[in-house]
């Protein structure tokens, strides 16, 4: 009871934000949202399963792209093209996780890395179908669903918070899920649950298709909601955010992938008003990050006072 | 230009690459047979480097030939400590548990690059060849000190061959490889080993910079390439088995050398990463290392 109460209390609280803030920082909120998502997928593959993927950029692009060519060379309205954008999300992850589940520990990470490079090598191969590296616009005519246009500042933060707080629920509910805890399960002790008659790679490959399922319509949002869709979202960059996203809010809280996507947004934001070297950045909070809070601050948080948070 | 004397430019051009390449991954390759650590940041290490080498190369007051052989001297070393510094600094702390250290190596390219980025600018800038010298075919005249790079590397990866297999620190360091809690029971200084072996590692890297760099250019994101593709080599040779990694960069750089030059560099890549993947999946011992 407690757990959803608060859940839906976040939720409240940043539909209602859009009132008060002005509408540079709602825009950088409504892009926080959309990364959260992504990172939230990240955390169900890395903080809940175990899997640490550097592979995640290619299920973010595979939902971008997904939802872009369609509506690009098709002419297709953004509705059916969102959903075209999830499947490719998880149908990617499925693929990969096919085989790249037959690794583990540090060989997963590397297959993953390569796979998402090959990905990000072939949208600039086939850079006339894709843009390549220039990347491509989304006309805002396409950018409507329900007759809310989407290019506006109000529609895009609503239609930001909905894609947030379905992904928060259910992904509050997966965990809490029985199939969740095999999950976590995994993650703890992959023998011991095979003892006990879970078949880890049925699991993993669940896991890492609903994974891929919130990469990719994170992705797809985003491709929408902020009108342009490229090849950059593949890089290497884009997968190892949101693994910052998680480590920094805390691997495996459902809560955490917000945090961490909001402070590390604007922890580079304020230090890029003074200096433009963010990656430095990025790169010291992540060592700092292993280095004296690998819990990260949910983590932290839930080892120290409230045992209670999923 | 025929056919012929194009496939001859193209295998010649891979074996600059092989040769570069296979430096580039013996120092991967040592860092992770040693000390099971996946350095991500190795390609920025070999980005020092060559950085480093024009700072040295445009700061001295020497003809190019000297200055160019201070920096193949001082480059590596710089680049060396570096990695020392990171190793115990960060690496150390945290007992080199493979997915944290995966993440700090990570953040510390990310610093690295960011901080030439900073003190040295977005720009690539040449570096002069030491010397320059052209041999004539019948068919096209090719670089001289190309030619002269693979000779190096040839002479560098000899030497550290030999300092692995002859010397006593390499036996050391291979004790080191085969069980650190007996090394270390032993009476061998295991911190010292790591340290040791990360900043050989990142030196080699450095190295094989400091010799491209004359015909590539310095350029902050140059560490891209070589990290990925030191990867692949070495996945492919089998993980820390140092023969595997040589004939690997043989056969990766020829064959990238080749079907860059007939169809596209991207497509070589493509391949390389994808060959790389199913290498892992279906053969984790690499392709010519031996069963686990």
């Amino acid at each position: 009871m407690k757990v959803w109460a608060l859940h839906l209390a976040v939720v409240a609280a940043l539909f209602a934000l859009q009132f008060v803030l002005p509408p540079y920082h709602a825009t950088n909120l409504a892009r926080i949202m959309v990364l959260a998502v992504f990172a939230m997928g990240y955390n169900i593959a890395f903080g809940y399963t175990g899997l640490l993927s550097l592979g995640h950029a290619v299920f973010f692009a595979a939902g971008m792209f997904g939802m872009g060519l369609p509506v690009w060379h098709l002419d297709w309205t953004a509705l059916p093209a969102l959903i075209t954008g999830l499947a490719a999300g998880g149908l990617v992850a499925g693929a990969v996780g096919l085989l790249a589940l037959r690794t583990a520990g540090v060989s997963f990470m590397i297959v993953t890395l390569m796979f998402a490079q090959a990905g990000y090598l072939l949208l600039l191969y086939f850079g006339a179908v894709t843009g390549g590296d220039e990347g491509f616009v989304v006309e805002t005519s396409s950018r409507s669903v329900f007759g809310w246009n989407l290019s506006e500042d109000g529609p895009r933060y609503v239609a930001a918070l909905t894609l947030f707080a379905a992904a928060l629920l259910s992904c509050l509910w997966l965990v809490r899920s029985p199939f969740g805890r095999v999950m976590v399960a995994m993650r703890e002790n992959e023998d011991r649950s095979r003892m006990l008659g879970y078949n880890p790679f049925r699991v993993k490959l669940i896991a890492l298709v609903m994974s891929g399922l919130y990469a990719g319509a994170a992705g797809a949002v985003y491709g929408l909601l902020f009108g342009y869709v490229g090849a950059t979202f593949a890089t290497i960059q884009y997968s190892i955010l949101p693994m910052l996203y998680v480590l920094l809010g805390g691997a495996g809280t459902v809560l955490g992938p917000l945090l961490g996507a909001a402070v590390v947004f604007y922890l580079i934001d304020i230090t890029s008003a003074f200096t433009d070297a963010y990656f430095f950045v990025v790169g010291a909070s992540l060592v700092a990050l292993v280095l004296f809070a690998p819990k990260g601050i949910l983590g932290t948080i839930r080892e120290r006072v409230a045992a209670w948070l999923p | 230009m025929s056919f012929g004397p194009f496939l001859l430019l193209a295998l010649l051009e891979g074996t600059v690459m092989a040769a570069v390449l296979a430096l580039t991954a013996v120092g991967l390759s040592l860092v992770f047979g040693v000390m099971r650590v996946v350095n991500v940041a190795h390609g920025e290490f070999f980005m020092v480097g060559a950085v480093l080498a024009w700072f040295v190369t445009t700061y001295l007051p020497f003809p190019p030939a000297l200055s160019w052989l201070v920096a193949l001297i001082i480059a590596p070393l710089i680049v060396a400590a570096i990695a020392a510094l990171a190793d115990t600094l960060i690496l150390k702390r945290l007992t080199y548990d493979p997915e944290a250290t995966i993440v700090a190596t990570i953040g510390i390219l990310y610093m690295l690059q960011q901080a030439v980025l900073t003190l040295y600018g977005p720009d690539a800038r040449p570096v002069p060849a030491p010397f320059e010298w052209r041999i004539q075919t019948p068919w096209f005249g090719y670089s001289g000190y190309k030619l002269f790079v693979v000779a190096a590397s040839g002479a560098i990866l000899t030497a550290v061959w030999l300092f692995m297999t002859r010397s006593r620190a390499g036996l050391v360091m291979r004790a080191t490889q085969v069980d650190r809690d007996i090394a270390r029971a032993f009476g061998i200084n295991v911190d010292r080993v790591y340290a040791g072996t990360f900043a050989l590692g990142a030196g080699l890297a450095a190295v094989a910079a400091v010799l491209i760099v004359p015909i590539q250019q310095a350029h902050y994101l140059m560490g891209h390439d070589p990290l990925l593709l030191s990867f692949v080599v070495v996945i492919i040779g089998g993980l820390g088995s140092i023969r595997g990694t040589l004939v690997a960069a043989l056969v990766i750089g020829l064959s990238d050398g080749v079907i860059s030059m007939f169809f596209s560099p991207t497509l070589a890549k493509i391949l390389a990463t994808l060959l790389v993947a199913m290498v892992l999946v279906f053969r984790p011992q690499g392709l010519f290392g031996a069963k686990a």
